[in-house]
């Protein structure tokens, strides 16, 4: 479901989905906004074009659910994005990660994809037809981006010694992160028990198991480091988001109303 | 670009085509990479429905500097053609 067939079909979102809208359409803009730093940036052209592609879907599927977010309260996407400020994000830690190097932004790239498939699949069969219909959608997309970081995985673990203990290292600084995903709080409870919304708890097994097996192929462990305090479902942040929000928003702010 | 990403030929079949035709070229460390990399390159606006990668080594290529004899046209060789020669009398079908 596009934005344009969100707006356009006068769906207003009732306050808590909107609520929970707003948590996955943040999650996938920041994570967008990270990814298009790499574009020109990339170790090959090919890769610069696979980053930017799996960016521009994550771009997507979170102006179809910011759309819906900002219906519940008369706000258009552009309001949501370029409007809030960094205690009004709901995203997860995971997703402002810096880019770090090329194997860092894979390891992210593999727990945010895997999560966003166990996620958007179960999500298919909301109570709420936009969240289904957008999740329909967006299920296809991740799964490409799940092999797409599946298969980078096994060959920079696979590559050379250098690569190897990169992503090794790349994992042991994403893995802090990956709990706050599986968290579960009142409102997901509340949502999940109209099923409207899905436990984020109830997503950790299919997770771990997909993973699990792109690591134990790979030869690589599962980092056992301890879990970072999290909090981006109630807008508190790492020092990260305020930099790339800074960035993100410049424009919109310094020419309100601008458009091109 | 580094020897660690050779050379891939593409060759795409679009959803009503009939053959495989070549789109163009990419690097990618080995062939699953390269199938890959082909479908974000060369069927982002659903072009394809097959893709096949061939690597750049593998192909021969017609020697450009021989075209002379090599292609020399068929031009005034009908009696390469069978509509050159006439069907003998009582034959029906031939």
């Amino acid at each position: 479901m596009r934005p344009e067939d969100i707006a356009a079909a006068g769906i207003k979102a009732p306050a808590d989905v909107a609520e929970y809208a707003l948590r996955l359409g943040d999650d996938s803009l920041i994570l967008a906004q990270r990814l298009g730093w790499w574009i020109s940036r990339a170790p090959e052209l090919e890769e610069d074009v696979a980053l930017g592609n799996i960016g521009l879907d994550l771009l997507g599927h979170a102006r179809s659910f910011l759309t819906y977010a900002g219906s519940a309260s008369g706000r258009t996407e552009d309001d949501l994005a370029y409007w809030r400020r960094e205690g009004e994000f709901r995203s997860a830690h995971l997703f402002e990660q810096p880019n770090g190097d090329f194997g860092r932004t894979i390891a992210r790239q593999l727990v945010a994809s895997f999560y966003l498939y166990e996620l958007y699949t179960a999500l298919m069969s909301s109570t709420d037809p936009t969240l289904a219909a957008i999740s329909a959608k967006a299920v296809k997309e991740v799964d490409y981006h799940r092999d797409h970081s599946a298969q980078w995985i096994l060959r920079l673990a696979g590559g050379t010694e250098e690569s190897r203990r990169r992503i090794t290292r790349a994992l042991e600084l994403t893995w802090p992160y990956v709990g706050e995903l599986f968290e579960d709080d009142d409102l997901a409870v509340s949502l999940a028990a109209t099923g409207a919304a899905v436990l984020p708890s109830a997503l950790r097994e299919g997770f771990d198991a997909g993973v699990g097996a792109v690591l134990r192929e790979a030869g690589l462990e599962v980092p056992a480091v301890p879990a970072a305090p999290g909090g981006g479902r109630r807008g508190k942040h790492s020092e990260n988001l305020g930099y790339l929000l800074a960035e993100m928003q410049v424009l919109a702010r310094e020419h309100p109303g601008a458009s091109w | 670009m580094s020897s660690a990403w050779p050379l891939w030929e593409v060759f795409v079949r679009s959803s009503r085509g009939l053959s495989h035709v070549h789109a163009g070229s990419l690097h990618a460390p080995d062939a699953d990479m390269a199938v890959r990399n082909a479908r974000d390159l060369y069927t982002r606006r659903n072009e394809g429905v097959s893709l096949w990668v061939v690597p750049a080594s593998a192909i021969i290529a017609s020697d450009p500097d021989s075209k002379g004899q090599f292609f020399e046209s068929p031009q005034g060789k009908d009696y390469r053609h069978a509509t050159y020669y006439t069907k003998s009398e009582g034959v029906k079908h031939l």
